[in-house]
């Protein structure tokens, strides 16, 4: 069998390519076949992010797709708009998630199954983290307390969440008043 | 700079578990620094900034003394194309990085790719199956790293990447398995769209979507956000052995049934490794691989792992370049394989 692309080299490849129930049949050389970029020697999988995307943006998850082109809604640090990142299918910065966090939610969503990290975490960030995690186990906990009528364990938890709560609201003001300081150093 | 030999990796020389069916194991954790746009965004002034302030925290430094720096941008065509088939960058690396570099262990078992999708990718390559002691290597590398950089890390999303798939634990997981009697028996295809059902991903040689080509397939993990990193490397292990499992019945079934056959089938691949004098890379993997599976029944004992994995790496065009030190057309390579696997050969049998 001749190459469909260059119709001169003996097609030695032949790719399948099942696409949800759509088959197709490439037969290609060598040559053909690297240029086409069909040839990745690599380990990395490829995962087509672009038909998650349209297939998500077509079910109407972001609205109208004009409306999501029109979005110029961009990350504050590297200016990347959403409307960019859906043609790109790439993250500008380590900014742009918390700015467009409702819109990558459900894609996350779809990718992961799960939307929260639960595995490894920097030292630095540790101990934040430990207690966020804390705090989540906490409110579960309460719920299934309040659910089963046990109050008087239910009001423990509570108090405990709270008192975590406050003990966050009060680092983070220090956190944002010690930053304040050091840019007033800067200037 | 000198030019890159083309040297044998520790998962192509070593052994490790299961290393009849599961050529090699890897892991790579995908990281990016704070306050630096990702590359893909980045100008070339800012990819700058980041592969020196990489440099700064490794060059030299405890866990890094003896790793290779190779910049993309001093290696030939040719060169970073044999890198790309011995697995130790990626395609991306090789065409598209701007100031992208490989900081490789001589033993070319652990690296760090720099600027490529991604800031850093750690990773580490190994033997059989092993993906918790890849995953072990790597994260080494990793907790050295990060108490030197600032990583982008998001309480609720984890280490944050440029693509959202890989947001999380930034970890792939994939082994390299040897599958020629689920392929011979035509099982495959039923095992390999059950391993898409339960949300790992499995290639062929030359990528997603294609035919398996040698009997080899690739399998990885999918998800790395809500799943932390020794349930993805559990998942795909207890996956991994599972077909393991089939693939050891499908051989004890060949093997009770068409013995001599197989038997033959290896002996004249070795034939023809030894006396062919044009072979194309299709017919040069599954000649390996008949050879393989004939070595791995305790059919023909002439032939090693390590023979193995070296000519399925050498055969590959780009390897067939660097070693020939030119670029080569189709019908060059063609000529120049079967005398590359002869050498290989005589080293082994003399």
């Amino acid at each position: 069998m001749l190459c469909q692309e260059c119709r001169q080299n003996e097609a030695n490849i032949h790719i399948v390519k099942n696409v949800n129930g759509n088959q197709s049949e490439l037969n290609l050389c060598e040559s053909c076949a690297r240029k086409k970029d069909e040839l990745d020697l690599s380990f990395e999988p490829q995962f087509s992010l672009h038909k998650l995307f349209s297939s998500m943006l077509n079910q109407g998850l972001y609205g109208k797709r004009e409306e999501m082109l029109a979005d110029d809604k961009k990350c504050p640090s590297c200016s990347l708009t959403f409307a960019q990142f859906g043609q790109v299918g790439r993250l500008g910065c380590s900014d742009c998630v918390a700015a467009f966090e409702d819109k990558l939610k459900p894609l996350l969503k779809r990718i992961h199954g799960g939307s929260i990290h639960t595995g490894k975490v920097p030292e630095k960030a540790r101990e934040r983290v430990n207690i966020l995690r804390e705090l989540d186990q906490l409110k579960d906990e309460l719920q299934t307390k309040v659910q089963n009528e046990e109050f008087e364990k239910a009001a423990q938890l509570r108090d405990r969440i709270r008192e975590i709560e406050q003990d966050i609201a009060r680092k983070n003001a220090e956190n944002e008043e010690a930053e304040h300081n050091q840019e007033g150093e800067e200037h | 700079m000198k030019q890159l030999e083309f040297n044998l990796s520790r998962w192509m020389v070593g052994s490790g578990p299961e290393n009849d069916i599961v050529i090699s194991s890897r892991v790579r954790a995908a990281r990016n620094l704070q306050h630096h746009p990702f590359p893909c965004l980045a100008s070339g002034d800012e990819t700058e900034q980041v592969l020196k302030k990489i440099m700064s925290v490794t060059q030299g430094k405890a866990g890094f003394a003896d790793f290779q720096y190779l910049l993309m941008d001093q290696l030939s065509e040719l060169e970073r194309q044999a890198l790309v088939e011995k697995h130790l960058i990626s395609l991306f690396l090789a065409r598209n990085a701007k100031h992208g570099a490989l900081l490789l262990r001589p033993e070319e078992d652990v690296s760090l790719m720099i600027n490529e999708e991604d800031h850093l990718r750690i990773q580490a390559i190994l033997p059989g199956l092993q993906l918790e002691e890849a995953w072990s290597e790597a994260g080494k590398l990793d907790d050295i790293l990060e108490s030197e950089l600032e990583y982008a890390f998001d309480e609720k999303f984890g280490y944050l990447t440029a693509c959202p798939t890989n947001i999380g634990t930034g970890l792939r997981a994939s082994v390299m398995m040897h599958l020629p009697a689920l392929v011979m028996t035509g099982q495959i295809s039923r095992y390999l769209g059950a391993l898409s059902q339960v949300g790992l991903m499995v290639r062929g040689l030359y990528g997603e979507g294609t035919e398996i080509v040698g009997n080899l397939a690739q399998v990885s993990n999918q998800v790395t956000l809500g799943q932390n990193e020794e349930e993805i490397i559990t998942n795909l292990s207890s996956v991994i052995c599972q077909v393991i499992e089939q693939e050891q019945n499908a051989r004890q079934t060949l093997l009770d049934k068409k013995r001599d056959e197989l038997s033959d089938k290896a002996w004249r691949a070795l034939g023809q490794l030894k006396h062919a004098r044009i072979m194309s890379f299709q017919e040069a993997i599954q000649l390996i691989s008949d050879l393989r599976l004939g070595h791995d029944l305790g059919l023909i004992k002439e032939v090693d792992q390590k023979l193995l994995n070296e000519l399925l790496v050498l055969v590959r065009p780009g390897c067939l370049q660097l070693m020939a030190r030119k670029k080569l057309s189709d019908r060059e390579k063609n000529l120049e394989r079967p005398v590359r696997v002869r050498e290989a050969l005589d080293r082994h049998f003399k």
